[in-house]
C-alpha cells in the first residue's frame, strides 16, 4: 500500500498534467505486476470494491475514537478518508500488504472479522496509507486524474501510440499483465474480443473560417449536427449494447431499444429522446440519463431512439479504414433491412457551394434540435480521437450575454498565480445573481487584465474565493441554457466562456433575469 | 477567575496580557502580530520580545518597556509575575501570575517540542491555566519535523532544476526552517524574500546559527535552478512568484495535515511543521499543570473544552478576537 498511497497523494499534490504523467510513468517503471496493473483499474474507475459499506468504517471509528470530537473533527477537515486518517490513534507495527493483495483481502472479506481486519490494518498503516485506503473502500478517489491522461501516461511509458492503446482499451482486464507486457516489448498486442468491446470514436474538429479557402465544397457531405449523446452500439445476436461516447456501457439506461438482428453489427450515432424520429430538447434526454432503474412512465415520457451516423464493423468486417461513402452505403443497406421505431437515419444534407451551406446553416437550424452542421469528407476513413482534415463541425453561432464580473478562483497549473475561474452574474431585481462560471475564452492579455481587476477589486475572501467590486461587464458566450434546479438562478449555461471584456460598458445595462430567461429559454 | 477577566485583564494591577488595543499597562507574550500590538503606555515582555516589536512597529510603539528575564519574578504590588519559556517563537513566554496564593499560568503561543531557534518549553505547575488552542482537534498529530525538513530535500535532489518556493511566516517559522535545514547539513545559501530580512538578521545577533543567508533579487529566470527560496505565503500567492521559473511551491505550517487544504491552497509539496501545540501536547500539558480550570483563549476551543468535561477538568471558552491562526495565511 505504501507505493501507492504515496502515487495518489502525489497526484493529488501535482497541479499540472505533464508532470501527473510523469509521477504515473515513474509509477509504472518501478512497480511489478499485478501491482501496477491493479493501480491503473483504480485510478481508471475500472474497479470497484462495493462490498464494505462506508458507515461500517464510521462505526468502526466511532467506538475507538470519542464521538463529539471525531463530529468536531470531520467538520473542520471536510473530508471523512482525510478526517479518519488524521484522527486515527492506534499504532501497531507491520506493513500493509501491497495494493494488488489489499483489493482480493477487501474484496473477499467476510462480515465476521470485517471488523477486526479494518481496525487492524488502520493500525498499521500510517497516515497516508489510511487516507488512500479509505479513499479504496469508498470508492472515487478524486484526485484529479482522468483515464485519458492515465492511458497517455501509459504511451509514454511504453513508447507506444495513444491511439493504439485506446483501441484496446475496452477489451482488456485488470490487472492489464498482457497490457504491460506490451508496452513493455516483451509481448504482443493484447487481442480483444470485439463483440463486447467499445471502440474508440471518431471525433470532429471546430471549422474555423480560414479552413474553407482550403477544402473542396465537392469533397465532403453535410449532416445535422444533433443535440444529444453519441453512442457506439453493438449489436450481436439480437443483443444490444450502447455505449456512450467515453466508453461506459449505458445499455441498462435505454431498455427499450430493441432490435433483431443475427448479425454482429457495429454502429455510431446520436441518442435522443422524442416521438416520430423528432427529438425533444436536451433537457427532456437528461431525464433519461444517468438512471440505473428506468421506469416505464420515464420510457413513455421520454423515448428514446438513434440518429445513425456511422457503421464500424460488420459481421466481424472491420469497415474503419474504408472510405465514408462505401461505409455510408453499407450503412444504408443496413439500415433499410432493420428499420424499426428506435433506428432513424442521420439525412445527407445536399449543397453546391460552401456559400449555400451557409445559407442552409443560417435558414434552417432548428434551435431546439440542432447543435449545428457536421461536415465529414467524403473519403475519411473512421479514425479514434479527433483527427485532422477529415471531420469539421461547425456549431451554430454562440449566444451571447452581457454579465458582471462576481467572483475569482485562481487557476491550475501555469496559471496558477492567476485569477482565471469567473463566476458572473446578472441582475435579480436590484441584486446580482450568478448564472455561470467561465474559465477560458479569453487571451493572455484579457488574462492579466481581469487578474488586475480581481487583485484591486477584492472585497471578501471566502478560502481561495475572492468576491470582487461589482463593476466589470463581461461578454460571455454560451451554447444554450438549461432551466436548472440546481443552481439558484435557475438557468444553468452550456460551455460558457468570455469572449470580450467590456469595461466601457455600465453595468445598469445589464439584463435582468427574468428577460433573460423569456429571451433565452 | 475573581481577579482576571475573559479579556486576559489583571485587575489589581491594571495590567493586560496581550491586549487587542492600545492600553496603559500590557505583558507581551510574544511578537506576533496578533499578540503584540504597537501603542501601549507601559510594556512588560522578554529582551526579544520588546526588540522585535521595535523592528516591527518603530523604536517609539510604546512609551516604556520593561525588560524581564526569564524564570525571574517581579512582584508589582500584591501580584507576582514570572515568565517561562514558551518554545514558540524567540522570546516567547508563558506569564505565571500569582496572587494570594492562586496561580494562573497563561500560555500564550506555545510548543513543548525542542526547537533551536528559542528557549525551548519549560512546564509550569498551576491551578488555572488559559491556553491556546490553535491545533486543538484530534486530527492535529504534527509529525517529527526533521523527517518533513527532508522531504524538501529530497524534492531538491529529485528536481534540481527547479526553485524551491517555500511558504513560512516572517517571525518564527523561516528562521526554524533555516535552522532545521542546517542541522540536516544543508550547507548553501538559502534565499529570503525582503519582509524576512530584518527579522533573521535580528535572529543572528541574538546567536541563532542560520548559516548564509540572502534576499533574492532576480534578474535571470535561470537563476534560481535548484534553490531554496523562503517567503511570506502571500508573497507566493501573488505576482511576485511569476518571477521564478517552474517553482514548486512549498508551505510550511501545521495546517499542511490537511491534503485538501494543501491541495486548496496550491501547494505542491505541504510541509506539516509547526510552531505550535499539537492535540497531543495541549491534553498532556493540560493534565501536567494539575489545573482545575482551563480557560481557551483562541483557536478550536470546542473540542479542548470538550476534552476537559471528559477528564473533569473545568473547561470554558474565551473566544479572544483578533487572534488570527498566524500560520493560516
Amino acid at each position: 500500500m505504501r507505493s501507492f498511497s504515496e502515487l495518489i497523494n502525489k497526484l493529488l499534490l501535482t497541479t499540472s498534467r505533464n508532470r501527473k504523467v510523469d509521477v504515473l510513468c515513474d509509477y509504472f517503471k518501478n512497480t511489478p505486476d499485478p501491482d501496477r496493473g491493479f493501480t491503473l483499474a483504480i485510478i481508471t474507475n475500472s474497479l470497484e470494491i462495493k462490498n464494505i459499506p462506508i458507515s461500517k468504517i464510521k462505526e468502526i471509528v466511532r467506538e475507538t475514537v470519542d464521538e463529539e470530537l471525531f463530529a468536531l473533527s470531520y467538520d473542520y477537515v471536510g473530508d471523512l478518508a482525510e478526517t479518519i486518517s488524521l484522527i486515527w490513534p492506534n499504532k501497531e507495527n507491520g506493513n500493509l500488504p501491497q495494493i494488488s493483495k489489499m483489493i482480493g483481502i477487501l474484496k473477499n472479506i467476510n462480515k465476521n472479522e470485517l471488523t477486526r481486519k479494518i481496525h487492524s490494518f488502520l493500525s498499521i498503516a500510517n497516515e497516508t496509507e489510511r487516507w488512500a485506503l479509505i479513499k479504496l473502500i469508498s470508492g472515487g478517489l478524486r484526485i484529479g486524474v482522468s483515464s485519458r491522461l492515465a492511458k497517455t501516461a501509459l504511451a509514454k511509458f511504453g513508447e507506444k501510440k495513444l491511439d493504439d492503446i485506446e483501441k484496446i482499451w475496452h477489451g482488456i482486464n485488470p490487472p492489464y499483465e498482457n497490457l504491460f507486457k506490451w508496452l513493455c516489448n516483451s509481448g504482443p498486442i493484447p487481442e480483444i474480443d470485439l463483440k463486447n468491446t467499445f471502440n474508440p470514436m471518431m471525433l470532429a474538429n471546430p471549422l474555423e473560417d480560414k479552413d474553407f479557402k482550403n477544402l473542396n465544397c465537392n469533397d465532403f457531405v453535410a449532416e445535422w449536427k444533433w443535440d444529444g449523446i453519441r453512442v457506439q452500439i453493438i449489436i450481436n445476436d439480437s443483443n444490444i449494447k450502447i455505449f456512450s461516447r467515453t466508453g461506459d456501457d449505458i445499455s441498462l439506461s435505454f431498455p427499450e431499444i430493441k432490435i433483431l438482428e443475427k448479425n454482429m453489427v457495429i454502429l455510431d450515432g446520436e441518442l435522443l429522446v422524442g416521438r416520430n424520429y423528432i427529438p425533444m430538447n436536451f433537457n427532456s434526454l437528461q431525464q433519461r440519463l444517468n438512471r440505473k432503474k428506468v421506469s416505464l412512465k420515464h420510457i413513455d415520457d421520454f423515448p428514446a431512439f438513434v440518429k445513425l451516423y456511422d457503421i464500424l464493423y460488420i459481421n466481424n468486417d472491420d469497415l474503419r479504414e474504408k472510405k465514408w461513402e462505401e461505409r455510408r452505403n453499407l450503412l444504408e443497406n443496413w439500415y433499410y433491412k432493420n428499420k424499426n421505431e428506435f433506428f432513424d437515419l442521420s439525412k445527407i444534407i445536399n449543397f453546391n457551394s460552401w456559400k449555400n451551406l451557409t445559407a442552409i446553416r443560417k435558414n434552417e437550424i432548428i434551435d431546439e434540435q440542432h447543435e449545428g452542421l457536421m461536415i465529414k469528407r467524403k473519403s475519411s476513413p473512421y479514425i479514434s480521437g479527433r483527427p485532422k482534415g477529415h471531420w469539421y463541425k461547425w456549431k451554430k453561432d454562440p449566444k451571447t450575454v452581457d454579465a458582471i464580473l462576481m467572483y475569482a478562483m485562481r487557476g491550475h497549473g501555469k496559471r496558477s498565480s492567476y485569477y482565471s475561474d469567473f463566476t458572473f452574474g446578472i441582475w435579480d431585481g436590484n441584486q446580482l445573481s450568478p448564472i455561470g462560471k467561465a474559465y477560458f475564452g479569453f487571451n493572455d492579455n484579457e488574462l492579466k487584465i481581469l487578474d488586475k481587476f480581481v487583485r484591486n477589486n477584492t472585497i471578501k475572501k471566502f478560502g481561495p474565493v475572492r468576491e470582487v467590486e461589482k463593476t466589470f461587464v463581461i461578454e460571455v458566450a454560451f451554447d444554450s441554457v438549461n432551466s436548472s434546479t440546481r443552481h439558484k438562478s435557475g438557468v444553468a449555461l452550456r460551455f460558457p466562456r468570455i469572449k470580450r471584456l467590456r469595461e466601457d460598458k455600465p453595468t445598469s445595462e445589464v439584463i435582468q433575469l427574468c428577460e433573460f430567461k423569456l429571451d433565452f429559454l | 477567575m475573581k481577579w482576571i477577566n475573559e479579556n486576559l485583564y489583571i485587575s489589581p494591577i491594571n495590567t493586560y496580557i496581550d491586549p487587542s488595543k492600545p492600553v496603559e499597562n500590557a505583558i507581551i507574550t510574544h511578537g506576533h502580530a496578533d499578540h503584540a500590538k504597537p501603542g501601549h503606555k507601559n510594556v512588560l515582555a522578554t529582551k526579544e520580545t520588546i526588540n522585535i516589536m521595535k523592528i516591527r512597529y518603530g523604536e517609539n510603539c510604546a512609551q516604556n518597556f520593561q525588560e524581564l528575564k526569564l524564570n525571574k519574578t517581579l512582584k508589582i504590588d500584591d501580584v507576582k509575575i514570572t515568565f517561562y519559556p514558551a518554545g514558540h517563537i524567540l522570546g516567547s513566554v508563558q506569564v505565571l501570575a500569582e496572587y494570594k496564593g492562586e496561580r494562573i499560568n497563561f500560555t500564550g503561543d506555545y510548543k513543548t517540542k525542542k526547537d533551536k531557534t528559542c528557549e525551548n518549553f519549560e512546564p509550569v505547575k498551576c491551578h488555572t491555566l488559559v491556553t491556546e488552542a490553535t491545533f486543538g482537534l484530534p486530527v492535529f498529530q504534527h509529525p517529527n519535523e526533521d523527517n518533513e525538513i527532508k522531504k524538501l530535500l529530497r524534492s531538491l535532489e529529485l528536481f534540481p532544476q527547479r526553485p524551491h518556493l517555500v511558504g513560512v511566516y516572517a517571525l518564527g517559522k523561516a528562521q526554524r526552517i533555516i535552522g532545521l535545514l542546517r542541522q540536516q547539513r544543508y550547507d548553501k545559501e538559502i534565499f529570503i524574500h525582503g519582509a524576512l530580512e530584518k527579522l533573521c538578521n535580528y535572529y543572528v545577533e541574538e546567536k541563532i546559527f542560520l548559516g548564509n543567508f540572502l534576499k533574492t533579487n532576480l534578474k535571470d529566470k535561470k537563476e534560481y535552478q535548484g534553490e531554496i527560496i523562503l517567503a511570506p505565503p502571500s508573497a507566493i500567492k501573488n505576482v511576485w512568484s511569476r518571477k521564478f521559473e517552474d517553482p514548486i511551491i512549498c508551505q510550511a505550517s501545521g495546517w499542511m495535515s490537511i491534503k485538501q487544504r494543501a491541495k486548496q491552497s496550491l501547494v505542491e509539496l505541504p510541509l506539516i511543521i509547526s510552531d505550535h501545540a499539537d492535540w497531543n501536547e495541549l491534553t498532556q500539558y493540560i493534565k501536567l499543570t494539575g489545573a482545575e480550570n482551563v480557560y481557551v483563549t483562541h483557536g478550536r476551543e470546542e473540542a479542548i473544552v470538550h476534552w476537559c468535561k471528559m477528564n473533569q477538568i473545568n473547561g470554558l471558552a474565551l473566544s479572544l478576537s483578533g487572534r488570527e491562526d498566524e500560520e493560516d495565511l
